[in-house]
């Protein structure tokens, strides 16, 4: 039972990571339908900025955090301006395309910049074990939780309730109906590729605080667990990214401590395939069309 | 308050708009009839400048905005019901009123309207609450029609509001599109429901495969041989 608690704790820790990076994926693919492949990228930058935050400029936790995840948005922003709006109206395949080359791209100038051995990172959080009931919660634990949710809440409290998380929504759901209310889909895309990468950067900075170890092709695994995650909740939902997100890091800690270590990440992908079997959408991907 | 002059339309090779010709003044119900693909759905994207013109000039209350970008146009007063009602399908019939809202600031102004709309169709504030992609298609052109009124509009582009709705709804919504007129909406109608709309037209103009064939007013096009026995059924 103790092992069982103690694996809900870490499923939370690595389920929240996930969460902040599905949301990525899942904006943009609602608002382009397209699935960005270089966000795991843009993740693995976040966690450099921390480095270069933490490591060479010496700074305080909050300035880590705030200096990654605006340099990543920035990052996430170009990427945008420069590889996918010109193929705005070309078909998905090619921007899809694109998306594998801009990962690629990203990982070949970290390498160059940052060369190829891992950057250990810095402790930004003080690290306290507390023993509770025999489960060992960390204070980087609780950390990674509460700033996860309290950074997904506040995406929630953006999207339902501000003019600019709603053109977010009507962008989403019909371009052009949302070009007659007046809304500026450049505009709002770019915001949106700036708030995926914000939290994926955040995710990021969690996750090399997690495992210590920051290197030019540390993005891949997570963002492709991340890009799972939101699939199983459903592509183009945010609570279903957030949801997906969670899942998949219960999943993958149960497995690691009651099935095998080894065998982790292939039940994590055949979970996905049971759940698209019975619910092609994902669990909370709606499908609802117009009634014409 | 709109003129159109000379307006050239192309989808890549195909010509669908070739040269025409028309104006709107204020207060006016203006139609634009024709049949299945003769270009009216293009000639009002072209307008909302979600399609591009490759040659003619539209202007606005003498302003030129051919080549406006499309979500500006709505600050120009103008507003646009598309084929098909195109309404945010996950969103409430309120967030729908809220997003028609969407360039303007005057928060108090912006409530009194959605009550205005509500009037206009009680049936939308009943169903304040519900997805707008779970009304019915009469409901949905309802709400479309309310959220281009969201915008303020001195000019609403109106296409096919009749379209795949029962003949009773149909005539709710025409004689509110006559309310919408009589408060100081001026309105483009394209229809092919050529009888309904010459009914609450006052003038008309026929368009034929790119072409304006015929103009005038709408008793005169109601009268004329070539129009009954094209689209009026005999
Ligand atoms: N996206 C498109 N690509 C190519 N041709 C189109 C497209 N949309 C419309 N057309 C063509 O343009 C012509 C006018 O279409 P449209 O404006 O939709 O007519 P209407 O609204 O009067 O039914 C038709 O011949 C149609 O086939
Ligand atoms: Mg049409």
């Amino acid at each position: 039972m103790k092992l069982f608690f103690q694996q809900v704790i870490n499923g939370l820790n690595s389920g929240s990571i996930y969460a902040l990076i599905a949301i990525g994926y899942t904006l943009v693919y609602g608002i382009l339908k397209l699935i960005n492949f270089a966000h795991g990228e843009i993740m693995m930058f976040g966690a450099y900025f921390s480095f270069i935050a933490a490591a060479t400029m010496d700074m305080p936790f909050w300035f880590v955090i705030i200096f990654s995840m605006g340099l990543s948005a920035i990052l996430g922003m170009l990427v945008e301006f420069v590889a996918y709006r010109p193929l705005r109206q070309a078909p998905r395949l090619s921007a899809l395309i694109t998306a594998i080359g801009v990962s690629m791209f990203l990982q070949n100038v970290s390498l160059m910049v940052f060369g190829a051995d891992p950057k250990v990172m810095p402790r930004i959080f003080p690290n306290v074990v507390f023993n509770i009931f025999g489960i060992e919660i960390s204070s980087i634990t609780l950390i990674t939780i509460g700033l996860s949710v309290f950074f997904m809440i506040l995406l929630e409290l953006f999207i339902s309730h501000t003019k600019q998380g709603r053109a977010m929504r009507a962008v989403s759901e019909n371009q052009d109906a949302a070009i007659l209310m007046g809304i500026n889909v450049n505009r709002t895309v770019s915001i949106t590729f700036l708030i995926g990468s914000a939290l994926g950067a955040l995710g990021g900075i969690l996750y090399s605080t997690a495992y210590t170890n920051i290197a030019p092709t540390m993005g891949t695994m997570p963002g492709l667990k991340a890009f799972v995650a939101a699939v199983l909740g459903g592509i183009g939902s945010v609570p279903g990214a957030m949801l997906g997100g969670f899942l998949i890091g219960m999943i993958e800690n149960m497995s690691k401590a009651y099935i095998s270590t080894t065998w982790a990440d292939a039940i994590v992908f055949l979970i996905l395939i049971i759940v698209l079997l019975f619910k092609p959408t994902g669990i909370l991907g709606k499908d609802i069309k117009e009634k014409v | 308050m709109l003129k159109v002059k000379d307006l050239n339309v192309y989808y890549g090779k195909i010509h669908a708009i070739k040269g025409i010709d028309f104006d709107v003044k204020n207060g006016e119900i203006v139609t634009l009839i024709g049949a299945n693909g003769a270009g009216k759905t293009t000639t009002l994207k072209t307008i909302s400048g979600i399609l591009k013109a490759e040659k003619g000039v539209i202007s606005f209350d003498g302003e030129n905005i051919t080549r406006i970008k499309p979500h500006l146009i709505p600050d120009f007063g103008v507003a646009h019901v598309p084929e098909g009602r195109q309404v945010f399908a996950q969103m409430s019939v309120y967030e729908n009123l809220i997003m028609g809202a969407f360039i303007r600031k005057d928060k108090r102004e912006i409530a009194n309207d959605i009550e205005m709309v509500y009037t206009y169709f009680p049936r939308l504030k009943e169903r304040h609450k519900q997805l707008a992609g779970t009304l019915s298609g009469g409901e949905q052109q309802m709400l479309a029609i309310g959220r281009a009124l969201m915008t303020k509009p001195k000019l609403l582009l109106l296409d096919e509001p009749s379209m795949g709705l029962a003949p009773i709804l149909v005539d709710e919504i025409f004689s509110m599109i006559q309310t919408i007129n009589g408060a100081g909406t001026t309105i483009l109608l394209v229809e092919q429901n050529a009888n309904k709309a010459l009914r609450i037209a006052h003038r008309g103009y026929v368009l034929e495969t790119g072409v304006i064939k015929l103009t005038g007013t709408s008793e005169e096009l109601m009268s004329n041989d070539e129009v009954r026995s094209a689209y009026l059924g005999g």
